[in-house]
């Protein structure tokens, strides 16, 4: 008799106690920057991206971790007429959140879009060479293109490519609706946002039922949320300082990866005397990187010559040609006629690698007689003075978009460098398929950058994750910005 | 009791204006040295506070920072007794005119304005910087010394010496200067006090926050933000400029208590 | 008393009206283009035309100031340039976490003061009365965001008996949202106790010379006694006035304690309005912490003046 009612109470223990042991499925994400709304397509700013790419909302194509280009809704693709027509098929059976059907007409939709002359997509040059959308079927869709072009494909990938659906378009910056693996719940402004599994995602399952974003801008907030718990993971922690202790906790794993950004002490080529190449190149070899490194970012950072990342295969390790070497960098000083001193000015946004940065280079600069007046601004300031009004001496600024070097074709770019060689390289590579052609054309850019002294190019930004030791799967490199979940599980 | 606050507040307010002075002439190391293989260092006997995370020496930053609370508190005062003082002999030489009312609306007005918030926004709107800083808080010690000058100098013009002057046919603008004010000046160098230990303060928010004295000029006030992140590491980096801060404000407020015990026997009251 | 009260109503009513026209010129004057910070680096000067019409910001700034005014009088504080949301519901969310905090650092600071100022003006000159002089000269030396690091370093990262920072939520319960703001009413309560018991001292003291209190004593009570019965009543009242300050300044000047622990209450909605040129959320909220101080002062003086009539007359400052 006693064991007929132990068996049924055996199995309510190990059920009880299977649950208590259960793992989690929720997670707290510590994010700096709060978004200022949740559109991709109609914003710069990256915050958005890292809340809602590959969670909420997708495109044809979507970026692996390491980088790489993968298909998302498109299935698969053909490339026709040597690089100018792509058709793309697309994914069956797929329906955004509010159960809105996806098809080619979305597609077409959400690029018509971001073309448009009012749109306020912050990246239109990405969609600049596109003719015309055409749409097939439901489920084919094809892209016609002004001239070939070998990145459309990484074009489409970005977060400002996702696929919106035309009925809850107007709406996105508030109540965001894609086709990811995660819906939008809630967003407490000021403080969360918040993310639910989707039951009826066409892909494969994600493992967590919900997801939270806390904006913590604040390195010491930071630190402590970790330390509290008040956070499972922080995918780009503030606080370089605080690592080595993290690490060392059991508790915590801290990751490090790379990422896409090149930061860099920015000139303005067209000012005087920074026009001068000798200038420059004088202010080049009195940055000793690894006393930056060390100051501003506690070690964090991998130095570069020029502007590419060096885990890109095309990398060209150029640092020795911008050696520290104050002897040389005075003689160039007396050489272009600034034997006396020189001053400059020299502004700085919030983060911590522009501020101390800056601090350290300044005194790194006076050592070889250059005066470098700090100007602390905010992002407001920085976009409006440097950036659109050009009007500055040095800047520090990270440069986060991957493949950028084709910004030093353009002689507009804030720090307008005018190279007729170096444009016509880019507008060759733009309409270069071949990859081996692509891979020596980004050599030789980076080579001409590097010879010209363009900028101080100072190191590459790190991304310091620090997550709880049983959180598995975050992304460690961060190829573009965003906080990828789809791979993310606890481990038991 | 007098003299339990003065001497004591002497003390604290000298060595902070010694620190000061001397930072002009000598300090241990030059602040805009930085060592970085030797940041966040505790006190030894090369660095007596020991380095901040750029390897600078807090001693010296402590010194120079002085020059900056102090300059800001200073001109901050000056610029508040400077307008405040005549503005509020104005009114009160005219009692209830259309200028009292005008003067007192105005002192209103700025005190309805949350001062740290105001004080943000201009050194936001208008560039960071000690000048900045100065003005702003300069703006909101008129509204103090003009009420307190009024309201002692209404008191001051009941008393008989000044009708003798009246009837001797002095004008008001004399009278104000000649009389009202020398018997104010006590109640005006307490006041002045305690506003240069809130200007202090003030300057610490306002440099906390990034608003003040912009590098490399050292400050209180942002030592104290650029420790935040080190606290855990380096808690030296927030103790001393913190403390530096509270003996600072401590002696002005301690002199200026004293200060009114003695200097104002009508003050003087069983307190 | 009713003629006085129009009297101030009509004087409250001019400050808000001129007060209303200096923030908005001073925050027009606010150099950062609001469209080009929202779409950032890479965006085209077409999409930042497009987003400026979009906002509102190509109409004429007197036309700007009267829609403000009139949308704020029927309660729409229009929407912030870089939520999109209407301003109005910011500031109801912050309101929940400012208001609160206010509160409880008020009660914290009162919980001190009322009885350190007593106990203080009732041993006065001993021993005690110096101690407890001495804190609150500290108290009112210490930098309150000072305090605050001092705070998180303890009780939270060697402690962590609280969560450095960060709101809780309404939702998680009163307690889990009241222990998330513990340590921040704490440490703005610190210097406001400090004051509040030095003025509640020197109020009781005042009151303690006065000829009634005498009556008092030759009547029999004790020293305690006339001091709780009559003194206490009488003392309160400027040691209101002085609360009803602080009040004021707690919402209005937490922006940094705000900023320390990360709390999203109103100072930090301005300040970063402020670093992301959101005009109108700085102009809204401004207005709306201007109107809550003199909107304080105002009934404070007319609780003044009910409790006084002297005060009524000849207004004398």
């Amino acid at each position: 008799m006693k064991l007929y009612y132990s068996i049924p109470a055996f199995f309510m223990a190990a059920a009880l106690t299977g649950s208590v042991w259960a793992a989690r499925t929720d997670v707290i994400l510590g994010v700096v920057l709060e978004p200022p709304n949740l559109d991709p397509t109609a914003g710069a700013a990256a915050a958005i991206d890292e809340v809602v790419y590959a969670n909420i909302f997708e495109g044809l194509t979507r970026f692996a971790p390491d980088g790489s280009v993968l298909p998302a809704l498109a299935k698969e693709w053909s490339i026709e007429n040597e690089g100018a027509r792509y058709v793309f098929s697309l994914h069956s059976g797929v329906k955004f959140h509010d159960g809105a059907d996806f098809t080619a007409e979305d597609v077409k939709f959400s690029v018509d879009r971001a073309m448009a002359e009012d749109s306020t997509n912050a990246q239109k040059g990405l969609f600049e060479n596109i003719d015309n959308v055409e749409v097939m079927d439901p489920l084919t869709v094809a892209i016609n293109l002004k001239q070939p072009d070998g990145s459309l494909l990484f074009n489409l990938a970005w977060g400002d490519a996702v696929i919106l659906d035309e009925a809850s378009a107007a709406d996105t910056a508030t109540k965001p609706v894609g086709t990811g693996p995660f819906t939008f719940t809630n967003w407490v402004q000021g403080d969360r946002v918040e993310i639910t599994k989707n039951p009826d995602y066409w892909g494969t399952p994600v493992q967590l039922e919900k997801a939270v974003f806390k904006f913590i801008s604040e390195p010491t907030a930071a630190f402590a949320a970790i330390m509290a718990g008040d956070v499972d993971a922080f995918p780009n922690y503030p606080a370089p300082e605080n690592l080595a202790q993290l690490d060392a906790d059991p508790r915590y794993s801290v990751v490090l990866g790379s990422t896409e950004g090149e930061t860099i002490l920015s000139m303005n080529n067209a000012r005087p005397p920074l026009d001068d190449v000798r200038v420059r190149q004088a202010i080049s070899h009195a940055i000793n990187r690894d006393d930056i490194i060390d100051g501003a970012m506690f070690g964090y950072g991998t130095p570069i010559g020029t502007h590419f990342a060096p885990h890109n295969p095309a990398y060209v390790d150029l640092v020795s040609q911008s050696e520290f070497d104050i002897v040389k960098s005075k003689a160039l000083l007396k050489e272009a006629g600034f034997s006396e001193g020189l001053t400059l000015s020299l502004k700085l946004p919030p983060p911590s690698y522009a501020r101390r940065g800056g601090e350290i280079i300044a005194a790194q600069l006076r050592d070889v007689g250059i005066t470098a007046e700090i100007e602390n601004v905010e992002w407001a300031q920085w976009i409006e003075q440097a950036f659109k009004g050009k009007d500055f001496d040095l800047t520090i600024v990270s440069h986060t978009e991957p493949m950028d070097i084709s910004v030093y074709a353009d002689p507009d770019y804030y720090f307008q460098y005018d190279n007729a060689d170096l444009q016509t390289l880019m507008t060759e590579f733009g309409v270069e398929t071949d990859e081996a052609k692509r891979e020596e054309m980004l050599r030789n850019a980076q080579q001409i950058i590097s010879d010209d002294f363009v900028n101080g190019y100072l190191f590459q930004l790190a991304k310091t994750g620090v997550a709880n030791s049983k959180l598995k799967g975050l992304w460690e490199n961060s190829p573009t910005q965003a906080n990828d979940l789809t791979g993310v599980y606890w481990e038991d | 009791m007098k003299w339990q606050t003065i001497v004591p507040g002497a003390i604290l307010v000298s060595i902070v204006i010694v620190a000061a002075l001397g930072s002009f002439l000598w300090t241990p190391y030059d602040v805009a040295d930085l060592d970085i293989r030797n940041k966040m260092q505790t006190s030894s006997a090369l660095h007596w506070l020991g380095t901040d995370h750029l390897g600078r020496d807090i001693f010296s930053m402590l010194m120079v920072g002085a020059r900056t609370s102090i300059a800001v508190a200073l001109v901050a005062v000056g610029i508040g007794m400077g307008v405040g003082v005549p503005l509020g002999l104005l009114a009160a030489a005219r009692p209830y005119s259309w200028s009292d009312e005008l003067i007192m609306r105005g002192n209103d007005l700025v005190f309805a304005f949350p001062a740290l918030l105001i004080a943000i926004l201009i050194t936001a709107v208008f560039g960071r910087g000690s000048a900045n800083a100065i003005i702003a808080i300069g703006i909101f010690n008129i509204p103090v010394f003009a009420r307190l000058t009024r309201g002692a100098a209404l008191s001051v013009w009941t008393r008989e010496f000044i009708l003798a002057a009246r009837v001797a046919g002095k004008g008001a603008f004399r009278i104000s200067y000649e009389h009202v004010l020398p018997n104010i000046t006590n109640l005006l160098i307490v006041q002045s006090t305690i506003q240069f230990s809130l200007g202090i303060l003030a300057e610490a928010g306002l440099a906390y926050v990034g608003l003040g004295a912009q590098p490399p000029i050292p400050s209180w006030g942002r030592m104290l933000a650029e420790s935040q992140t080190l606290i855990s590491l380096a808690p030296h980096l927030a103790l001393y400029p913190g403390l530096a801060i509270v003996f600072t404000v401590l002696g002005l407020n301690l002199l200026g208590d004293g200060l009114r015990d003695w200097l104002d026997p009508r003050m003087r009251r069983e307190r | 008393m009713l003629g006085y009260i129009v009297k101030r109503l009509g004087s409250l009513l001019a400050t808000l009206l001129v007060a209303s026209i200096i923030i908005f010129v001073v925050i027009e004057i606010v150099p950062g283009d609001p469209a080009s910070f929202m779409l950032g680096l890479n965006a085209q000067a077409d999409t930042v035309v497009a987003l400026r019409t979009e906002l509102g910001l190509d109409v004429s700034k007197p036309q700007r100031y009267i829609s403000w005014v009139s949308g704020m009088l029927q309660g729409d504080f229009g929407q912030s340039y870089t939520y999109r949301s209407p301003v109005a519901d910011m500031i109801g969310d912050r309101l929940w976490i400012s208001l609160p905090l206010a509160l409880y650092a008020l009660g914290l600071s009162t919980l001190i003061a009322f009885p350190a100022g007593i106990w203080a003006a009732s041993k006065r000159g001993r021993a005690t009365d110096s101690i407890v002089m001495g804190f609150t000269q500290l108290g009112v030396a210490i930098p309150n965001f000072w305090f605050a690091l001092i705070l998180v370093l303890f009780f939270s990262i060697k402690l962590a008996w609280f969560s450095a920072g960060g709101f809780a939520g309404w939702e998680q319960g009163f307690f889990a949202a009241m222990k998330s703001l513990t340590l921040p009413a704490i440490a703005l309560a610190l210097p406001q106790a400090a004051i509040l018991t030095r003025v509640m001292r020197s109020s009781l003291l005042d009151v303690m010379g006065e000829d009634y209190m005498r009556t008092a004593r030759a009547k029999g009570l004790t020293e305690r006694q006339a001091l709780v019965h009559h003194a206490l009543r009488n003392a309160l009242i400027p040691v209101l006035t002085i609360i009803g300050l602080q009040f004021s300044f707690l919402i209005a000047g937490a922006i940094i304690i705000e900023n320390v622990f990360f709390l999203p209450g109103l100072g930090r909605l301005v300040f970063q309005g402020i670093a992301q040129r959101d005009l109108i959320v700085v102009e809204s909220v401004v207005m709306l912490l201007v109107f809550a101080v003199v909107l304080v002062t105002f009934l404070v003086d007319i609780a003044y003046a009910w409790v006084d009539p002297r005060l009524r007359q000849g207004r004398r400052r």
